[in-house]
């Protein structure tokens, strides 16, 4: 330790406390903004919307394109009547993110008018109703999702024969619808079509082989089959997932679990009854199971807060998907079950809320 | 490092600040600031009762003189830095935002000290002694709480104590007060353990030093063993340095809710406070100077400074030569648990182990959004709370609905609030119900 040399006071300069303000602490805070998460979410997003644009072409995009335009104007125009902040709420990215994720789960040929109705069922009724973002019980994009099902079934299910489906699949008629050859049927679709034998034998296995065999599977994988414009490529899904975990968006438990689950019952009624369903492996590539559980359940706004919730609220999704793919009458049931848990969160929050520190008076491992 | 570093113990949730700003002072040695004309002393600079004073305007002191005695068996005596004549009484900003009374020393320059008192053979001394000895010195938690060390020393008896916890964790950014102290003096923080653990009758102690401070690991590990101090590195994560979390990383225990450490049969004393202990009993001097942090992006030369209790503040950033712009916040302690002050002549005291500049650019209000359940607050917090429930609650004015989630277990350490990517402000409702619950209680 030394002496201070404080000798030149003169030419320094001194603070004059003008300025200074008075706050309660923590004073200084992480730089991550809830825009900034929006940012994140929507760079992976761009990995399965550039499958989608590989498979279906510029038309998927537009079809992106459209959704997000009118998210974000929906939102917009709802500030604005509402008398909220128009450039602070839309700056928020949520809108965008809601917009990109309802664009990506439209068929690739969608007409204009289904982007416009799906915007504003997602904005308005699925968020703003319930006060904005935050606030809504429901994802905005999956509720917009069903009622354009519901509302507006043709238009919602006219499939684009993905790049490749020509020459990869020249002998399965199945995939093509016989009126016209400019569309063509899903995987999930033809397996709903397909009447179910409940006995375990040799017409049984071979019930969906047509459609559930390796050398199929492998295409369905990489994005060879019809489909929403996200969901069909497998690895573009997985590496928007593995981003979305490394930035630490979502709870990898979700897709986890919600994958798992769905596994395991389709495997088992298939190991059983293989005429009533086919593999799991089937169930993960087609449709929007893998997409849904990455990019849909994951909402952080709809899907519970700790880890425990995280596991229930995914294996009920899991196990509604499974009994509607199985047992329902639509070919898909993703959309649903997530709306179904999605109710039950503030249950399921409640249940699995955390136990503070200190209640617990001894611990393995004490020393 | 040798195999201690193998396992590097910490609590679980909890925070990793981005920004440490740790190395603008960790590299600088202390200097003994230079005696200046005049000092305020914060008369109030324990927990409990403030101490009564005992000297009027014109009374002549010296330095460690006895300028008001402790007013019950929770508080704390307090000396004078200097010697000189006492001006008055006068309030001062107080370090929490309400002025305090100060007792207003005008130095003679002479800098003369009492005799000071004998040196104890601390490893032959009966406990007792050692401990008024601690407590005549005025030495209080030198952490942040200051809570009085005698009384921290002396448990009821039906409390067992097996274990000495010596917080040199510095978890707050920012701070380098204890690296440094831990660095140069080692001898002073390992005798002071060694004290304190024979007042207690215990021979289990630990220092907690977090990883960011390797180089005070490697010297205190060094001298450790003549004094039967364990170190113990700790991973370098918010609030390592809280007692609760200190007590959980090194020992596995859990501090029941609502109760101290010595329910967890610990005791924590901050490595300051323990090289206090250590100078008390061997040199025989009172708590009057303590190390401080003076730092910030716009100070000119952040560095740290022995600086006497009393110290205007505005002095002590003289001597880091002032500021390279205008600050927007001055802060007493660190950046998260800090306060922040309306003006730079709050003095000093035995608490303070940091004064902290920030710019005006990071002194703004940050706006709040809405909540998006992202979760991030209940990974963070370290009591493992829901902040964003309980923050739900106290906005609608549903106290009792926090209280129930266990609000009044909050440590208001501040990781929620640093971690909201809605800045929202997650603490700060979890101090109003704390405060609004507490009134309600002493009404009924």
């Amino acid at each position: 330790m030394e002496e201070n040399s404080n000798s030149s006071t003169s030419d320094i300069l001194m603070p004059t406390g003008e300025s200074l303000v008075v706050s309660s602490s923590p004073h200084v805070v992480s730089p991550e903004r809830t825009s900034r998460i929006m940012g994140k979410v929507l760079l992976a997003l761009l990995f399965p919307l550039a499958g989608g644009i590989w498979f279906f072409g510029w038309k998927a995009a537009w079809v992106v394109f459209l959704t997000t335009v009118f998210c974000v104007a929906a939102e917009a125009l709802w500030c604005k009547l509402a008398g909220r902040p128009v450039r602070k709420t839309v700056l928020d990215g949520s809108a965008a993110v809601t917009g990109v994720i309802l664009g990506l789960n439209c068929p690739p040929e969608v007409p204009f008018y289904v982007p416009l109705i799906g915007a504003v069922l997602a904005i308005w009724i699925g968020k703003q109703v319930f006060g904005g973002l935050g606030y809504n019980p429901f994802n905005p994009a999956v509720v917009a999702r069903v009622g354009l099902l519901i509302a507006l079934p043709a238009a919602m299910t006219v499939w684009t024969p993905p790049r490749g489906m020509d020459k990869d699949f020249p002998e399965i008629k199945e995939f093509r619808t016989p009126v016209d050859a400019v569309t063509c049927a899903t995987p999930l679709s033809i397996a709903g079509n397909t009447p179910k034998i409940k006995t375990n034998d040799f017409f049984a296995h071979e019930n969906f082989k047509k459609i559930d065999n390796p050398e199929l599977l492998e295409k369905y994988f990489w994005g060879v089959k019809g489909g929403c414009i996200g969901e069909v490529c497998v690895p573009a899904i997985l590496i928007g997932a593995v981003l979305l975990v490394c930035f630490n968006l979502i709870n990898w438990r979700v897709p986890v679990c919600y994958v798992g689950t769905v596994a395991v019952i389709t495997g088992v009624v298939n190991y059983f009854y293989p005429g009533v369903t086919p593999s799991p492996l089937f169930h993960l590539l087609t449709g929007g199971l893998l997409f849904a559980a990455c990019f849909m359940a994951t909402d952080m706004v709809t899907c519970p807060i700790t880890g425990t919730g995280c596991i229930f609220f995914a294996m009920g999704c899991g196990i509604i998907t499974s009994v509607i793919r199985i047992w329902g009458n639509y070919p898909e049931g993703v959309s649903f079950a997530i709306l179904f848990m999605n109710a039950l969160v503030p249950l399921i929050d409640k249940w699995s809320g955390t136990r503070p520190f200190g209640y617990v008076l001894k611990r393995k491992g004490e020393v | 490092m040798n195999k201690s570093t193998r396992s590097v113990m910490t609590f679980k949730n909890g925070i990793y600040p981005v920004y440490h700003g740790k190395e603008l002072s960790e590299g600088a040695a202390t200097r003994i600031a230079p005696l200046l004309a005049r000092y305020t002393v914060p008369v109030a600079q324990n927990a409990g009762k403030p101490p009564e004073v005992i000297v009027k305007a014109g009374d002549k002191v010296k330095k460690y003189q006895l300028i008001a005695r402790a007013s019950g068996f929770v508080s704390a005596n307090l000396h004078s830095p200097v010697s000189g004549e006492v001006k008055g009484i006068i309030e001062v900003p107080g370090a929490t935002g309400v002025p305090a009374q100060a007792v207003e020393i005008i130095s003679d320059g002479l800098d003369e000290a009492l005799p000071p008192l004998p040196e104890i053979d601390w490893k032959q001394a009966d406990p007792k002694e050692l401990l008024d000895r601690i407590a005549a010195c005025g030495l209080v938690g030198m952490g942040g709480a200051s809570f009085p060390t005698h009384v921290k020393l002396s448990p009821p008896p039906e409390k067992e104590i097996d274990t000495l916890i010596l917080n040199g964790a510095e978890c707050e950014p920012f701070l380098t007060a204890d690296h440094r102290l831990m660095l140069e003096d080692p001898h002073a923080v390992l005798a002071g353990a060694a004290i304190m653990s024979r007042i207690l009758g215990i021979d289990r102690i630990f220092i907690g030093v977090e990883m960011n401070k390797i180089d005070a690991i490697e010297v205190l590990q060094e001298k450790s063993a003549s004094y039967g101090v364990r170190i113990v590195p700790l991973k370098v994560q918010y609030p390592q340095g809280s007692e609760k979390q200190l007590i959980n990383a090194i020992t596995g225990r859990d501090v029941p809710a609502g109760g101290l450490p010595m329910d967890a049969r610990c005791v924590v004393q901050n490595i300051g406070t323990a090289a206090a202990a250590a100078d008390a009993v061997i040199r025989g001097i009172p708590l009057v100077e303590r190390i401080v942090t003076v730092t910030g992006p716009v100070v000119k030369t952040p560095g740290n400074w022995k600086l006497r209790i009393g110290t205007p503040v505005i002095e002590a950033v003289r001597l880091a030569e002032g500021v390279t712009e205008e600050p927007g916040k001055l802060i007493l302690g660190g950046p998260m648990m800090g306060f922040s002050q309306r003006s730079f002549d709050v003095p000093t005291a035995k608490n303070t182990s940091g004064i902290l500049l920030l710019s005006q650019d990071q002194a703004v209000n940050y706006e709040s959004g809405n909540c998006i359940r992202c979760g991030r607050c209940v990974q963070g917090c370290p009591m493992h709370l829901m902040p964003c429930a309980l923050a739900a609650a106290i906005e609608s004015g549903r106290f009792d609905i926090a209280q129930q989630n266990h609000v009044m277990d909050c440590l208001e350490c501040g990781a929620c609030a640093y971690v909201c990517p809605a800045k929202r402000p997650l603490v700060q409702h979890h101090r109003r119900a704390k405060a609004e619950i507490r009134r309600q209680m002493q009404k009924k």
